[in-house]
């Protein structure tokens, strides 16, 4: 029979043991809907951690720098632009800003329960400063902009991650049960040709691809209300490239493990340090500036900026020239060695 | 080479399908096998019998093209491994040793698969009917018991319309009555032409299926014809076998037993005598005098046809299977 009629059988055969396999359904499907609602509404799991304020520089800002003095707890940082300071609010790097004005403009995202805690430490400290009894009155200006809240930040971080899951744990375990069950070995007796099996955990990847995004972002749009500025072609060429690197890396970390422990800890090792580090639920700007070079080559943090860059700004993908280049780099490198390594037997 | 194979099913027998000379698999220290030769005529079924262990496995991968021998060669359908994979692979079909297929999947959803990767061959129908699992066409394969896993098994081994079907230890683990419907559908392939080639540690499944053997243990042939000339290699017309009760032993020792006329062999397992016997009337008789004289009682006395593992036992010292 043709090739064609090979690879369509291989792929129609994963879609179907994937479907008929309801824990899997659910992990893929219902659980980032879950996570996204619950992070959405009811992000309040503030610790104590030191509140970051943004000052925009001018007239006052000095008086407002030396009043903050007091707490060790308010890490103020003075940026030159209102943009630059509001671009980071947004993006949930700083938790509130501050323009020195009479009096001083408090900008914050009231979704966010850093916001509250930063209102009561600046008056604090401003009331400390004047020696008042009374709080000091404060310009309060809650954005309620769509796109500017944190869960417009969130949820493109949400849809990467989403990507990275699904496709590390959907071919990185199937290659590993295949194996497992011997079916591998078991293949590798038949004409079947090689690159017909990789082609179709890739197609399979990309038909389930379709529905979480059609899912994903139903979602964020009615329920979230989050904004979808970019064009839908831009948005569909992230979400592919993001989507087969992911599978490669699942090709990759499947590559030669025997057991599904074994794929399940590196899958792992390779995930859990890009949940954190690649501005999922917290911008990688909170880490030192002189690791952002390095987060920025991470593939999540491509993916998850390009998304965001489309989805919320409205940028077109060829302005996410160097996140498309990070991103078709891991995929080309990650399935050469996977291919290179790969333990048929 | 390819100027003996036909592809029109007109082979005779004396063409060759499978050969093998001076095979030979390392891993690290241990030689798995160690110099192995045979040749399949077509239409016929080898049999290679041996216990676990003894390099069955390692064999029959080598000749499917799973593994690459250290040393030897093998021609299959007049073709090597080395220069035309492809083509040998459209020609056979393989029942590994324990394929667990995906459990989800339709017996009908893994034949489809399965058969879309060769060139040609049967209709699905026609192999669900072969391996009589057509009711349970769309049945889960976690439904399936073990017999009919074994069939799906080897239906999906039978799709191309081998030439060859090679069988690594197809009934294990399956009760007797799984294990006939399997030896079935096995025998309908020889009689339709087709060249068979089994491993097994079951003597019945090999008296039954192949006619020719190999008997190997580690990694070597120790005895090789058709099942009836090996069994004849034991000169024996029966095999006697008894007890003696605790403590007895010293009174009816190995050199008494073997003494006795028509008494060719005599092998003690836990307390258990082993008697390679001819003229079997006379020695059961000289034997219960002997007993009578020396104030033994003999128990549980059995005689039984020799059979393959009595071979395998009188040459190894050991049995097929361990339990």
């Amino acid at each position: 029979m043709s090739r064609a009629h090979e690879i369509r059988e291989l792929t129609r055969v994963r879609i179907l043991a994937f479907l008929r396999e309801p824990e899997a359904v659910f992990w893929v499907f219902c659980f980032p809907l879950v996570l996204a609602a619950a992070l959405g509404f009811a992000f309040r799991s503030g610790g104590v951690e030191p509140t970051k304020i943004a000052v925009v520089d001018g007239a006052g800002a000095e008086a407002l720098l030396q009043a903050f003095e007091v707490d060790p707890d308010l890490d103020v940082e003075v940026y030159g632009t209102r943009t630059e300071a509001f671009t980071l609010l947004r993006k949930a790097a700083v938790d509130a800003m501050l323009e020195p004005a009479s009096p001083p403009e408090f900008v914050f995202d009231p979704t966010r329960t850093e916001s509250a805690t930063a209102r009561l430490r600046v008056q604090r400290a401003l009331r400390l400063a004047e020696a008042g009894d009374a709080d000091p009155a404060l310009d309060e200006e809650p954005i309620t902009e769509r796109g500017s809240r944190y869960v417009d930040f969130l949820f493109p971080g949400l849809i990467g991650m989403n990507l990275m899951g699904t496709g590390m744990w959907g071919v990185g375990f199937a290659i590993a049960d295949v194996r497992r069950r011997k079916l591998l070995k078991r293949l590798l007796v038949t004409p079947m040709r090689r690159s017909s099996f990789f082609l179709s955990f890739m197609l399979s990847r990309l038909v389930f691809l379709s529905l979480e995004l059609a899912i994903l972002t139903v979602f964020g749009a009615w329920v979230l209300g989050v904004p979808f500025r970019g064009d839908v072609a831009s948005f569909l060429a992230i979400s592919v490239v993001g989507a087969l690197l992911f599978a490669s890396f699942g090709v990759l970390v499947a590559a030669r493990a025997r057991t599904l422990e074994a794929v399940s800890g590196l899958m792992n090792l390779v995930m859990l340090p890009m949940w954190l580090a690649s501005g999922v639920f917290f911008s990688y700007e909170r880490f030192p500036e002189a690791l952002h070079p390095v987060l920025k080559l991470l593939p999540l943090t491509a993916l998850n900026d390009a998304l965001r860059a489309v989805m919320i700004d409205g940028a077109s993908l060829f302005a996410q020239g160097s996140e498309m280049a990070i991103m078709v780099f891991w995929c080309v490198a990650s399935f050469g060695v996977a291919l290179k390594v790969f333990r048929w037997e | 080479m390819s100027s003996i194979m036909t592809t029109d099913g007109t082979a005779t027998r004396n063409e060759i399908a499978v050969s093998a000379r001076g095979l030979v698999k390392r891993y690290g220290d241990l030689t798995a096998v160690d110099g192995i030769d045979f040749e399949v005529p077509r239409g016929t079924c080898l049999g290679v019998l041996g216990p676990n262990g003894a390099g069955k496995t390692t064999t029959i991968e080598m000749l499917e093209g799973l593994k690459r021998p250290d040393a030897g060669e093998i021609v299959v359908l007049g073709r090597s491994w080395h220069d035309d994979p492809r083509e040998i692979q459209e020609r056979i079909g393989v029942q590994l040793q324990e394929t667990d297929f995906q459990d989800r999947l339709t017996v009908f959803e893994l034949l489809r698969l399965f058969r879309s990767f060769y060139r040609d061959g049967r209709d699905l129908e026609d192999v669900l009917t072969t391996i009589g699992l057509t009711e349970k066409r769309s049945a889960q394969v976690k439904t399936l018991s073990g017999g009919q896993r074994q069939r799906l098994s080897i239906g999906c081994a039978l799709l191309n319309k081998p030439e060859i079907l090679f069988l690594d230890e197809p009934t294990t683990g399956l009760d007797p009555q799984a294990r006939r419907r399997v030896w079935e559908v096995i025998e309908a392939f020889k009689a339709d032409g087709g060249t068979a080639l089994l491993t097994t540690h079951y003597m019945e499944e090999a008296e039954r299926l192949a006619d020719d053997l190999l008997i190997v243990d580690h990694g070597r042939v120790i005895a090789r014809g058709s099942p009836a000339s090996i069994i004849a290699t034991l000169e024996a017309e029966s095999v006697v076998q008894f007890s003696i009760p605790d403590g007895a032993s010293h009174a009816l020792t190995e050199d008494d037993l073997a003494a006795l006329d028509g008494v060719q062999n005599v092998r003690r397992e836990g307390t258990s005598t082993v008697l390679s016997v001819v003229q079997t009337q006379r020695v059961i008789a000289s034997l219960f005098d002997l007993a009578e004289i020396r104030g033994v009682a003999l128990d549980d006395l059995r005689t039984h046809r020799p059979t393959l593992e009595d071979v395998f036992v009188s040459m190894t010292g050991k049995h097929l299977r361990d339990e």
